[in-house]
């Protein structure tokens, strides 16, 4: 066969790896932009849900940026605390860092009870202003192991650093209708309103079998008991020393009691 | 008087031909639908119609990515057909299909994110679909492209069918809705219907092409296989 010549197969490989690279760049770049677009919507999307400031599930993009204007995000050196001035947050990519060894700090056993082996140094903060520029809610990003997989999400505390106001979950592989229950509405709201702090300071938030019946108790969810000991456990983690609790302290809690 | 009546018989076998691809196109359309469905009959695909199809939404955008996808590929490798040497042509249609599905994936991505988050890798692994493979190395290398585009609407279709049917009945009684609308009122939620969760994860799904196939068949008993 005439197309079996070494010139033809070369000739041919050569213009469909042009055709098919450039055909693929093109596409790649052409949307682009509106793929950021919407995975910095979908982020946002879950923020204000988890903020409360839309009862909505569907949000149309428009009022994603309308709402989110209330929101305001600092960049946190989770290991002081404090908010760090002229940090570039948009082209911060928090999941990246906390895998580079310069700009994460790695987690010993004792450490690790959300099981993620490394935390980042900096890590994003939403906080929450109303219409008289009060502070009203922040949202912390938080992630753990499951039962399957890392499940990232954002909890939101109240002003008073302690009263849960939301908690979300965007990303996960647990199973189906047992731990993937942890996107429940329902359980969702469960959170709202329950305690995080003890008066003496100590972590008291944890997710108990059966029924809940304190302030610092969210009910279980069936049949998922890992999972729900992830969450437990990604909480005690994020809301620890190694977590936000510098932050919370500082710039929630103590202008509570000054 | 006799160069009119070679025009006409000229005429007469366009028309004759032109009937023929036509009844081959509807053929290439209608045939995988039910008499040579690529899931059922073939036992191809069956990756993506587990794991995509624990609800009707991803079930369909899963389908009319496949159809595009499959579509397209047909068609380019027809129309290059005759250039591949044989050597290489399973890996000029692997280029074909990997950067067309680059591309759905993409446009997905951008146009309906939510869903694309859902299909996860599955769009990606619309590459090692072996329908796809399939249809242009069995058909698309030996036919024109116009007929093997219909050959690959028509598996396309096949291929959707046994989605929508197996997404339809995991949304239904996995969660009792349709499309994300509530159907039957959860116990959950203070109603009467208990979900069943096997029908969340993909082995149910197995069950329901088992189940698909064997209706079709007691359908159109010839495609049983002789012991």
């Amino acid at each position: 066969m005439a197309n079996d010549r070494p010139s033809q197969t070369i000739l041919v490989a050569f213009m469909l790896c042009i055709f098919c690279s450039l055909s693929v760049s093109l596409f790649a770049v052409m949307l682009r932009s509106a793929q950021d677009r919407n995975k910095l919507l979908d982020k946002q999307k879950n923020i204000i849900a988890v903020s409360g400031l839309s009862e909505k599930g569907d949000l149309a993009n428009e009022e994603i940026e309308q709402l989110f204007e209330s929101i305001k995000t600092f960049a946190i050196d989770l290991d002081t605390g404090e908010k760090i001035d002229d940090f570039n947050i948009e082209t911060y990519n928090q999941k990246k860092v906390s895998k580079t060894p310069d700009l994460s700090i790695p987690l010993n056993d004792a450490e690790d009870i959300a099981a993620i082996g490394r935390r980042e140094n900096i890590s994003l903060v939403y906080e929450v202003y109303d219409a008289n520029e009060e502070l009203d809610a922040v949202v912390i990003p938080i992630r753990g192991y499951g039962l399957w997989s890392t499940l990232y999400g954002f909890l939101s505390l109240e002003n008073d650093g302690t009263t849960v106001r939301g908690i979300t979950f965007y990303d996960h592989a647990e199973t189906p209708g047992l731990g993937g229950e942890v996107d429940n509405l329902k359980w969702k709201a469960s959170w709202k309103g329950k305690q995080v702090f003890s008066t003496d300071d100590e972590i008291v938030i944890t997710v108990v079998k059966g029924r809940a019946s304190q302030a610092n108790e969210v009910d279980g969810l069936a049949g998922a008991t890992i999972t729900t000991r992830g969450v437990d456990n990604m909480l005690q983690f994020w809301l620890g020393d190694k977590g936000y609790k510098k932050y919370i302290d500082k710039h929630l809690r103590n202008e509570q009691k000054t | 008087m006799m160069s009119t009546s070679t025009e006409g018989m000229q005429a007469e076998e366009k028309i004759r031909a032109r009937k023929k691809t036509i009844k081959e196109i509807k053929k290439n359309v209608w045939f995988p639908v039910f008499d040579n469905n690529p899931i059922a009959l073939q036992i191809l695909g069956i990756c993506s119609a587990l794991a995509v199809t624990s609800n009707l939404k991803t079930s369909v955008v899963m389908s009319i990515a496949v159809i595009v996808v499959l579509c397209a590929s047909n068609t380019l490798v027809s129309v290059i057909r005759n250039q591949v040497p044989s050597a290489i042509r399973i890996i000029v249609q692997m280029a074909i299909i990997s950067s067309l599905v680059i591309v759905t994936d993409q446009v997905l991505k951008a146009f309906v994110y939510d869903i694309s988050k859902q299909l996860s890798v599955f769009v990606g692994l619309i590459i090692t679909n072996c329908i796809i493979m399939g249809r242009a190395e069995g058909y698309a290398m030996h036919n024109s492209p116009l007929k093997s585009l219909f050959d690959g609407l028509g598996n396309g279709i096949g291929y959707s069918i046994v989605l929508l049917v197996v997404g339809f009945f995991r949304e239904l009684f996995g969660s009792g809705s349709l499309f994300g609308v509530q159907v039957l009122s959860l116990a959950t939620e203070g109603g009467w219907y208990v979900p069943n969760g096997m029908m969340l994860l993909s082995p149910s799904a197995f069950f329901l092409i088992g189940f698909f196939i064997w209706f079709v068949r007691v359908w159109k008993p010839e495609q049983n296989e002789d012991n």
